[in-house]
């Protein structure tokens, strides 16, 4: 067993893990953060992606201890539910989501992509978000709801609220 | 008196959707969130081989790893190795093997479940399985579904002598007559490959004994908690009232978890022997060989018709892979395909053969359309071949042979009925949506000018059967089940409402459409409403949701239930107001006097009366709530143009979606937002259908696409955005005037990208391609033309 400290969401958790246990189970099973999800065991599907120190990735790619001294963002800091993000604001005004479980990943692979180009094209859009899969929306919502989240963006912090 | 649908209401916009807050937030309830204290996990020893004897099966050193509590092979768990049940028995002398939870002696497809472990954490149970002893002894397999059915093919199940589990047929009018007088007959055989669901949240499921009661919970990721119910009491003994089925949010199931699966047989045992809360949730691996398989299909089909383009009759010939074991209506589903191959084409004749057959594969069952789109490509195909043959505009014949709108109510020759629909009118928008001349014209300069990049235009003009379904049709059918939904309405006394539908939502956006239709009856906020769904605890009737039925079914019962609370609030309010209830209107949520529009009171008040009780009228029960129970008087039939424009690049095979226009009549929408989304998700995958997806087996019955990483679901790059556009024609045989929607998607576009692939290369002699339409696919097919042309 391994000892580390990780913040996440804003909240120092510090605890023994084994040094097998991928981030996602972490998250899931020692800490109770199960609003990021598991949907694949090849890191293909993207539904586990969270920020690592403000960077995406996909946390079954990614074993806990070397997550030790990092922060993580989670779905569930992205925003303390009074204010919503503006990707979470576009995703619901555009209908980016149905069922609504690649919805952890597409958010936080979002927040990533339009931190990177925050005035992408749809051929930005369509590659950027290539490495997280929905079964449900065929991506037409997706793109736009990425495209009006960077509208919002650039219209200033309190365009998002909702 | 009914409630009149108040247009001015909530019904018809695209109001955004309650269900998003908490999916946005990371504020979920999937079943594997599930953590409850003491719980054991469950994990599966799984048969890597697709047809063996198990000759040595000792689970006893599992008993000794570190953490676990208990393991059991077939032997050890004895009756509670519960069988998985089949509720379709088409024929009277359909074979149906046993299907054991756990194998009994032999595996007859990889995934098999052989034993069970279970430990105090999902790692020491996964670890312990390595310490179970087992051997097998290796069977021939049987994997191409024409040498099963040969003499001397080795057998899936010897006790039934045969892999034919069963053959149906329908004949209507006849064929032979339309063939003897017909100038040209087409046929072609199509391969309608199998498919996985592939939802995103994989299974899950989660049995607890209550401990105040007998109760035992189960919270499964299902699309049928009702059915669910019922058959695992059937299954495991457990008496149904003391089973409560809870599907909490649940990530898509595309008929993929319309099942009762054997993992939640013994998942729900293993926690009645063990006492204590077990949990079970798949790996993506396991799912893609453990979660029943779609479509998977040989078709034999053959047109005649005269040379001017008139269509005479159809013949359809269907090999159904069955796989290794019936499920809960593995039979049924090339059935659902069996009414619809006529289509939207006027015929004399149409005879329909379809024959069931094991392999040792993963069981097939439903997926996203469930025969129809198995139908509606072959019959899609078939009729622009028939237009190549006899040198006629595709569109042009198609039209020659539709169902003109004046013509409807119309008996089709396979004997449904539909209500209403409009081809014309759909297929005229989605002309000049997709700029179809235009298109034309660019296709004549790229083949005049030998373009290494031809392009391409697939047509597909569909109908479909949904709104599963009437009672007495399923019955005929031999279906062991009804098609009714229910619905409760309850006026709470502070004004709130609840809707409590048997619908079981895992994606569609219920809570938000059922508030709609809810409110634009009660005159309530849609905020104000509460859809109550998915547990058989607070929602005791139900049949869930699949077959694009929740709304065309169960929408008519959440406006029979609210026009019935309305009636009942009317006797109340006339009471309270002194006056006779044939002298209120019920506008906006209130009742008004005629003529007195100072005398008025609003439903909430009246709902406080019911509640207080203290002034009731006589022979008027206290509180305000109505409940309805409707069988609907027939499928639903939407209906569609999609129009599909790709570049096809003859040098790499690579296919290139330019343009997808679709426009779909779904008859009244409540939410068009939604509408929208269940279009492009459904045409998603019809085209992944086309153009990606594929199960892929090798000779001794191994799948070679086993996970993620070799299925290959589209990801956002793969596709297009789509222009999608909308007819509306009501459905005269549901009082809403809705059809359904979510299968409509993925039941055309298929063909529609096949027909496209086709048209950019038949002038260098290719009439047909497999699907998945992969470039190296596409590639060879060029080059088998060119060969065959010299």
């Amino acid at each position: 067993m391994a000892h580390i400290t990780v913040t996440v969401d804003g909240t120092s958790y510090s605890g023994e893990v084994e040094p097998r246990k991928l981030l996602v189970h972490w998250l899931r099973e020692d800490i109770g953060r199960v609003g990021t999800v598991v949907g694949c065991d090849t890191s293909n599907c993207g539904a586990c992606t969270v920020l690592l120190n403000g960077r995406s990735v996909k946390s079954c790619s990614v074993l806990a201890v070397q997550a030790d001294g990092s922060e993580v963002t989670t779905i569930q800091g992205l925003s303390d539910g009074s204010e919503w993000h503006p990707v979470q604001t576009a995703f619901k005004e555009c209908h980016g989501l149905q069922c609504g479980y690649c919805t952890p990943g597409m958010v936080m692979a979002t927040v990533d992509l339009l931190s990177e180009n925050p005035k992408p094209s749809e051929q930005e859009i369509r590659e950027g978000l290539e490495g997280n899969l929905c079964r449900c929306t065929g991506y037409h919502n997706i793109v736009k709801s990425v495209s009006y989240a960077a509208d919002l963006m650039s219209a200033g912090p309190t365009k998002g609220a909702k | 008196m009914t409630a009149a649908l108040d247009t001015d209401t909530a019904l018809g916009k695209p109001i955004r959707r309650k269900e998003d807050a908490h999916l946005l937030h990371g504020q979920t309830n999937w079943t594997d969130n599930i953590q409850l204290p003491g719980t054991v996990h469950m994990a599966i020893l799984r048969s890597p081989m697709a047809h063996a004897k198990i000759t040595k099966l000792d689970v006893s050193g599992a008993l000794k790893q570190p953490g676990v509590v208990a393991a059991y092979g077939a032997k050890e768990l004895g009756e509670l190795n519960g069988g998985v049940p089949c509720v379709w028995p088409v024929t009277d002398d359909i074979k149906m093997p046993a299907f054991p939870a756990l194998a009994i002696d032999k595996v007859r497809q990889v995934g098999d479940c052989v034993a069970v472990v279970l430990a105090t954490s999902v790692a020491a149970a996964v670890d312990a399985l390595d310490a179970i002893e087992v051997s097998y002894e290796t069977l021939p397999a049987v994997t191409d579904m024409e040498a099963a059915l040969t003499s001397g093919s080795a057998l899936v199940h010897d006790e039934i002598e045969t892999n034919a589990c069963y053959v149906y047929k329908m004949p209507c009018g006849d064929y032979e007559a339309s063939r003897a007088k017909a100038d040209v007959v087409v046929a072609r055989r199509f391969i309608n490959q199998r498919l996985i669901p592939t939802f995103m949240e994989p299974r899950s499921v989660v049995a607890a004994p209550m401990g105040m009661s007998d109760e035992i919970t189960i919270w499964s990721s299902t699309q049928i908690p009702h059915v669910l119910r019922v058959l695992l009491a059937l299954v495991t003994g457990i008496p149904e009232n003391n089973l409560r089925v809870i599907a909490p949010d649940v990530g898509g199931g595309f008929g993929g978890k319309l099942q009762c699966y054997r993992e939640e047989i013994l998942v729900t045992n293993l926690a009645k022997k063990l006492g204590r809360p077990v949990k079970w949730t798949e790996t993506r691996s396991e799912n893609m060989v453990a979660t029943h398989h779609g479509r998977d299909q040989i078709q034999d089909i053959e047109i005649a018709a005269t040379k001017d383009g008139k269509i005479l009759g159809l013949k359809v010939t269907l090999l159904a892979n069955m796989g290794a074991y019936l499920q809960i209506i593995t039979p049924g589903v090339p059935l659902l395909g069996m009414f619809m191959y006529p289509a939207i084409y006027k015929m004399d004749s149409y005879d329909f053969t379809c024959t069931g057959v094991f392999t040792n594969k993963t069981p097939t069952d439903a997926y996203r359309g469930a025969g129809r789109p198995e139908a509606t490509y072959a019959i899609e195909r078939i009729i622009d071949e028939l237009a190549a043959e006899i040198g006629m505009e595709p569109m042009e014949l198609r039209k020659k042979n539709w169902i003109t709108h004046e013509e409807f109510p119309y008996t089709t020759v396979a004997g449904l009925t539909y209500d209403t629909g409009n081809y014309e009118a759909a297929t005229e928008k989605a002309l000049a949506m997709f700029d179809y001349d235009g298109l034309r014209a660019e296709q004549a300069r790229r083949r005049a000018s030998g373009d290494p990049v031809q392009l391409g235009i697939g047509i597909s003009t569909f109908t479909e059967m949904c709104g599963l379904a009437p009672s007495r049709t399923l019955g005929a059918l031999k279906y062991v089940a009804g098609g009714w939904e229910h619905c409760t309405v309850r006026a709470l006394p502070t004004g709130k409402i609840e809707v409590v539908t048997g619908t079981s939502p895992h994606g569609q956006g219920h809570e938000t459409a059922w508030s709609q239709i809810a409110s634009s009856i009660l005159g309530v906020p849609v905020e104000d409403i509460e859809v109550i769904h998915s547990d058989t605890g607070r929602s005791p009737y139900g049949m869930d949701t699949y077959g694009s039925r929740s709304l065309a079914v169960g929408g008519q019962a959440i406006k029979a239930a609210s026009e019935r609370l309305v009636e009942k609030a009317r006797l109340i309010a006339a009471h309270q107001l002194e006056c006779s209830a044939a002298d209120l209107e019920f506008v906006n949520g209130s009742f008004h006097v005629k003529g007195d529009p100072s005398k008025s009171q609003a439903l909430g008040a009246v709902a406080f009366e019911a509640f207080t009780a203290h002034n009731l009228p006589p022979g008027v029960e206290p509180t305000l709530q109505a409940e309805a129970t409707i069988d609907p008087e027939d499928f639903s039939y939407p209906h569609g143009t999609h129009l599909a424009a790709m570049e096809v690049d003859t040098e790499t095979g690579q296919v290139k979606l330019r343009k997808y226009v679709c426009v779909d009549d779904v008859g009244i929408q409540v939410n068009p937002m939604i509408v929208e989304g269940q279009v492009h998700g459904g045409v998603a995958q019809g085209i992944a259908q086309a153009l990606f997806e594929g199960a892929e087996y090798d000779e001794d019955g191994n799948l070679l696409t086993a996970s993620l990483a070799d299925y290959l679901i589209p990801s956002a790059a793969d596709l297009p955005s789509f222009d999608t556009g909308t007819t509306v024609t009501p459905s005269t045989s549901h009082p809403l005037g809705t059809k359904g929607v979510g299968e409509a998607g993925a039941i055309a576009s298929t063909p529609a990208i096949i027909n496209g692939i086709v048209d950019a290369l038949r002038h260098l002699g290719v009439n047909d391609v497999a699907m998945p339409a992969s470039p190296q696919t596409v590639w060879r097919t060029i080059q088998a033309a060119k060969a065959g042309a010299k």
